[in-house]
């Protein structure tokens, strides 16, 4: 299988003006991710998870290593890449198509009437046809977050990054929306980088979960997920699966046990 | 959604809150006009209810009210425009540009710290007794508040959209239309609407420093020659216009911010 994302001894430090000195938040990670992949990164919170969605989606400058989509380096954003954010960061005064609309609009690779007709596309995979005059405002949280994902599918990335996009949902909401982007990923078949600090969330979505470790964050290891697609939330009961999150939980805990101890250590 | 069927409503459900409010007025109008009628107050210091009614009528029909309307609305219009225009401009500006901003901020400041009543007579020198100096006077009371609003709004730019249109590849100018000018709006029609409050004060204290036309002379005059009732006459003028104006300008608001939720 081709490699479209690849992460190549990927360090960043950020400096503390007040201590005048730096910090490593990331350190030497190589990870790639194959066409059509659905990878998930988790880790204790303060590994660098964000930071890493924010240096592959160009956002944040890096110190060493390379990020690459398709053998081309990456230098700040591009139309080979789109997120969908935590938040759901829609303009307010954009109706829901205009919004989906945005991402195509600012980086103009699309004619008018191509737009038009990815934006409903688009709209109607995440299941809100119907809503397109609608604002952000009067929509739920849940139905936010998919104008936020047709918004990055609509621009046609190369790969898909996702920074927790379920985070801030409702447990319920969340577990639908899960199931729903299984769903939409399956029509849209992209390469896929999702975030999160939900193991079992990690285990249900991804073919390969990436479990980074905390400060500075390193590439700790990667698990195959072994189970069959369409996958249903059934699954999430099963005993195998179940092994799987008890496995990378164990492994985030020793992360944060041994972050304790550090921490106690310096009082 | 409410899933509440609609009902209809009875006239006072309705109008409740104007019953009430029209209801209060009509009650101190009451009392005040028995007052009156009664010769409980001193024309010379206070006025009643109809004496002031039929002073308007007069100054309508007979006097130069007209005139002095039309004197006062120009000078008002005139001034209050400029000041938007330029408010808004200047303001766009200075929030958006970081050097013109660290180049004007001590200038503003120091010009908006200054209250304006103190310059009135530094205008009358330049401009003269005449409407040129009334409207400049709205012009610097109506800027500052447009200003201060619009360098707020345009800074005010909300971190996430901005993340996002970066992500999406957006230029410098493309962040400035789809995100900041937008975003700005509430901000720079709040500066409207206390444009025109402080606009209406101006262009009152204007015409009772200097000239001998408009509202404001009008409620000066009458204050200086114990005329009660013309000098009520104006002061309802001004009240009267400062409630319609600050309506129309809250609805403008409104309108522009259909967009957020929950009102």
């Amino acid at each position: 299988m081709a490699v479209k994302l690849q992460i190549d001894h990927l360090t960043k430090r950020y400096s503390l003006q007040r201590e005048a000195k730096q910090v490593l938040a990331l350190n030497d990670i190589t990870l790639g991710v194959n066409d059509g992949e659905f990878m998930a990164v988790v880790g204790p919170s303060g590994c660098g998870k964000t930071s890493l969605m924010n240096i592959v989606a160009g956002l944040l400058p890096y110190d060493e290593g390379t990020v690459s989509i398709d053998g081309k380096k990456v230098h700040g954003p591009g139309t080979d890449r789109a997120v969908v954010f935590q938040h759901a960061s829609l303009l307010p005064w954009r109706s829901i198509l205009g919004n989906v609309r945005y991402g195509m609009e600012m980086q103009k690779r699309f004619d008018e009437a191509t737009m038009q007709e990815r934006a409903e596309h688009f709209i109607k995979l995440v299941g809100l046809s119907g809503f397109e005059k609608h604002y952000p405002g009067e929509l739920s949280g849940g139905m936010q977050q998919r104008v936020n994902l047709a918004r990055a599918l609509a621009a046609d990335p190369v790969v898909l990054l996702m920074d927790e996009p379920f985070a801030a949902l409702d447990a319920q909401t969340r577990e639908f929306m899960q199931s729903e982007l299984l769903k939409i990923w399956t029509k849209a078949k992209k390469t896929v980088v999702f975030i999160t600090h939900q193991i079992n969330e990690a285990v249900y979505l991804a073919d390969r979960v990436a479990v980074l470790s905390s400060r500075p964050g390193r590439l700790k290891k990667i698990f195959d997920v072994p189970f069959d697609r369409p996958r249903t939330l059934q699954l999430k009961r099963d005993p195998r699966f179940l092994a799987l999150e008890d496995e990378i939980w164990k492994l985030i805990e020793e992360e944060s046990d041994r972050m304790g101890m550090v921490v106690e250590d310096a009082i | 959604m409410s899933d509440e069927a609609p009902r209809q409503q009875s006239f006072y459900e309705k109008y409740e809150a104007a019953i009430w409010g029209f209801g209060s007025i009509g009650l101190i109008l009451g009392i005040w006009e028995a007052a009156w009628d009664a010769k409980m107050i001193s024309p010379l210091f206070f006025s009643g209810p109809s004496a002031i009614a039929k002073q308007a009528i007069y100054a309508w029909t007979q006097g130069n009210l007209k005139g002095d309307l039309v004197y006062s609305g120009t000078n008002f219009t005139l001034g209050f425009l400029a000041a938007a225009i330029a408010g808004v401009v200047v303001g766009i500006l200075v929030g958006w540009y970081k050097k013109v901003r660290m180049l004007a901020d001590p200038i503003l400041n120091a010009l908006y710290a200054t209250p304006r009543v103190a310059m009135i007579p530094l205008i009358l020198m330049w401009f003269g007794i005449g409407m040129w100096s009334k409207v400049f006077i709205v012009f610097i009371s109506a800027f500052f508040p447009v200003l201060v609003n619009t360098v707020g709004g345009m800074r005010a730019i909300d971190r996430d959209l901005l993340r996002a249109a970066r992500a999406f590849c957006a230029s410098d100018w493309q962040i400035f239309k789809t995100v900041a000018i937008p975003g700005a709006v509430p901000f720079i029609l709040t500066g409207i609407r206390q444009g025109v409050a402080l606009g209406l004060i101006g262009v009152v204290v204007g015409e009772m420093f200097g000239g001998s036309q408009g509202v404001g002379f009008m409620v000066a005059y009458g204050g200086q020659t114990f005329a009660t009732d013309t000098l009520f006459v104006g002061v309802f003028i001004i009240a009267l216009a400062g409630i319609v104006l600050t309506w129309l300008a809250e609805r403008l608001e409104r309108r522009f911010s259909q967009w957020r939720p929950e009102r």
